[in-house]
């Protein structure tokens, strides 16, 4: 250990170095050891050994933080491990390790199965990582490209099916522009405050005016390209091609960890050096919230496909989470955390059920492959059900106390307008989830598809989000007190 | 004689750059030429990076200036790959026919 890598320094990097490390030992052993197609579903124990190894090295941060308090800096002020980080590192071993369990059967059936799919998994959370962890432009930019670079395979993973490369096609050019404006905004907070570190160009941030002419044009560019990343209308042209072109359970993992760890930066940096000038942030984030709302809500009314429907019900749902950013207050900020965690649990669960309905050949998406569900798989119907209403936001399910603390926030800070509207949403959010639920439940079979077939990774992962979206809606405590002490810095 | 260059210049040569660069991505139909004007829009970026490293006199912006290039070039190696495999599957590389999916 030299002065440039520390001891410490190789406490906060190691859960990514396992995680690269992993990443890389899949591409090697696909190549090397398991050429023969059927063996591949083999190789998913690497992710989990690696989710494993990352986990361990996480929980030792963690008991770390709790005895000394805190946070802990490494490689001057680039990377940070606090509660903040942790919150969002646990979110993203879930949400990686719940796909990666899925995903085998799906690219079985589809004849998709190659082993670089869980080494790509295990690269993306990588990404997050730096995204949740990095306090300084370069390693949030690099970690933010390691995840999206990896999405645009991930969603074209689909070679031979022409709605994926169109998907990974779409997705990458504008993802490219966006990244080019997020990083043009990133340059100009460098020219202004002469240093890349988040915690100099607070002071430099601060020491403006609000309303400063080159600081208003670095929020707007850096602002455009994170909206871009979170989906946030007017950016979200590309989620609904992008997530149904995409393989399901990519869909979901797009839907919930890289949405995540676009939240984790958007709240670093909007709630961190960004807040002094609230002022001029604050509409433009509250019209995309409201935007968002509008577009996401009453576009999923008229969708026939399910993963284009729950596309525009992500886009309504990040319109949502906004609001708590621009609530500010510390119950926003919770409130964030807790709708994130809520949304990541119930969207893979539905995105997980919409993936088991893949046969031969058929991908499963239209909303009358639903039908008849309930005869088909009564379990998968009725947890379809428990996420259908928890997305909704009814309680006693998860999404309920999402919106809960969003609204509380709302209230608290006097955004009645805001809180009235959200509010309006949820009653048009209610009719297009209850279609998805009419479908399985009322409407009959068209032709006999027979029982579904159910991988155990299904079950595990089934049984996880599901019971998790249900105890979070009833016993809601451990949750709060998680995000409460994540936000406490 | 001419003025000499300032940062400023540098500044305005990169805003004409990311503004040619969305022009390009508004205006154009072929996929190729929309990845041209990413890089466009990236280069822009990196002037920027240099210019305001020379004017700080430090060499943080030059080393953002390099990974921003790596990551050009990536995210250049991917999209030709996607572009690769669609063009089997559909023989065009014009937006306009790739349509599959309601843009």
């Amino acid at each position: 250990m030299s002065q440039y890598y520390t001891a410490t320094d190789h406490f906060v990097l190691l859960p990514a170095l396992l995680l690269a490390l992993f990443g890389c030992a899949t591409l090697l052993f696909d190549f090397l050891v398991f050429p023969d197609p059927k063996q591949r579903r083999w190789l998913l124990i690497f992710l989990v050994l690696g989710e494993v190894f990352a986990g361990v090295a996480f929980w030792r941060q963690q008991q770390f933080l709790l005895e000394h308090g805190g946070s802990l800096a490494a490689f001057r002020g680039a990377l940070v491990i606090d509660h903040y980080a942790l919150f969002f590192h646990w979110l993203f071993l879930a949400a990686t390790l719940i796909t990666g369990l899925i995903s085998y059967r799906y690219l079985e059936v589809r004849d998709e199965h190659h082993g670089e799919y869980y080494g790509l998994l295990l690269i993306a959370q990588t990404g997050m990582f730096f995204l949740a962890s990095g306090t300084e432009l370069v390693t949030l930019f690099v970690g933010l490209e390691t995840m999206a670079v990896t999405f645009y395979i991930l969603v074209g993973f689909l070679r031979a099916d022409k709605r994926s490369n169109e998907a990974a096609l779409k997705y990458l050019i504008l993802g490219s522009v966006s990244t080019g404006f997020l990083v043009y905004g990133f340059s100009v907070l460098y020219g202004i405050s002469g240093s890349t570190r988040l915690g100099d160009i607070a002071a430099a941030v601060a020491a403006r005016d609000a309303w400063d002419p080159v600081l208003v044009l670095a929020l707007a560019t850096a602002g455009a390209g994170l909206l871009f990343k979170i989906s946030a209308a007017p950016f979200h042209m590309w989620a609904p091609d992008a997530y149904e072109g995409a393989p399901t359970m990519i869909t979901g993992y797009l839907a919930t960890a890289s949405k995540a760890a676009s939240f984790a930066l958007l709240v670093r940096l909007f709630a961190g050096p960004l807040g002094p000038a609230r002022e001029s942030w604050e509409p433009l984030l509250a019209a995309a919230a409201v935007l968002s709302m509008t577009v996401g809500n009453l576009a999923a009314v008229t969708q026939t496909n399910t993963k284009r429907l729950l596309a525009y019900s992500s886009i309504s749902h990040a319109g949502y989470i906004l609001l708590g950013l621009i609530a500010g207050s510390p119950t926003g900020l919770k409130g964030v955390l807790v709708y994130l965690l809520v949304y990541t649990f119930m969207t893979l669960g539905a995105f997980l059920v919409l993936t088991s309905l893949a046969r031969q050949g058929i991908a499963g998406d239209d909303i009358n492959d639903l039908r008849g569900m309930m005869k088909r798989a009564p379990g998968h119907a009725l947890w379809m059900l428990v996420f259908m209403v928890s997305l909704a936001g009814i309680p006693p399910t998860a999404g309920f106390i999402g919106k809960f603390y969003i609204f509380w926030a709302l209230i608290e800070t006097g955004h009645y307008v805001l809180a009235v509207t959200g509010a309006v949403y949820v009653v048009v959010a209610i009719y297009y989830y209850f279609r998805i639920v009419k479908a399985i439940f009322v409407e009959p079979e068209e032709a006999e598809a027979g029982p579904l077939t159910v991988s155990l990774g299904t079950r595990v992962g089934l049984a996880v989000t599901g019971v998790l979206t249900l105890v979070a809606g009833v016993y809601p405590e451990p949750f709060l007190r998680l995000a409460q002490m994540s936000i406490t810095r | 004689m001419l003025a000499p260059i300032t940062t400023a210049h540098y500044l305005v040569l990169s805003a004409i750059l990311l503004l040619v660069g969305v022009i390009g991505i508004l205006t154009r139909r072929n996929v190729i030429v929309l990845m041209m004007s990413i890089e466009i829009i990236l280069n822009a970026v990196n002037v920027n990076l240099i210019a305001f490293g020379r004017n700080l006199d430090q060499l943080e912006g030059q080393v953002f200036a390099i990974f921003v290039i790596c990551v050009a070039v990536a995210e250049a190696a991917v999209g030709l790959g996607i572009l690769i495999a669609l063009f089997r599957n559909r023989e065009t590389v014009h937006v306009d026919e790739i349509d599959l999916l309601k843009w």
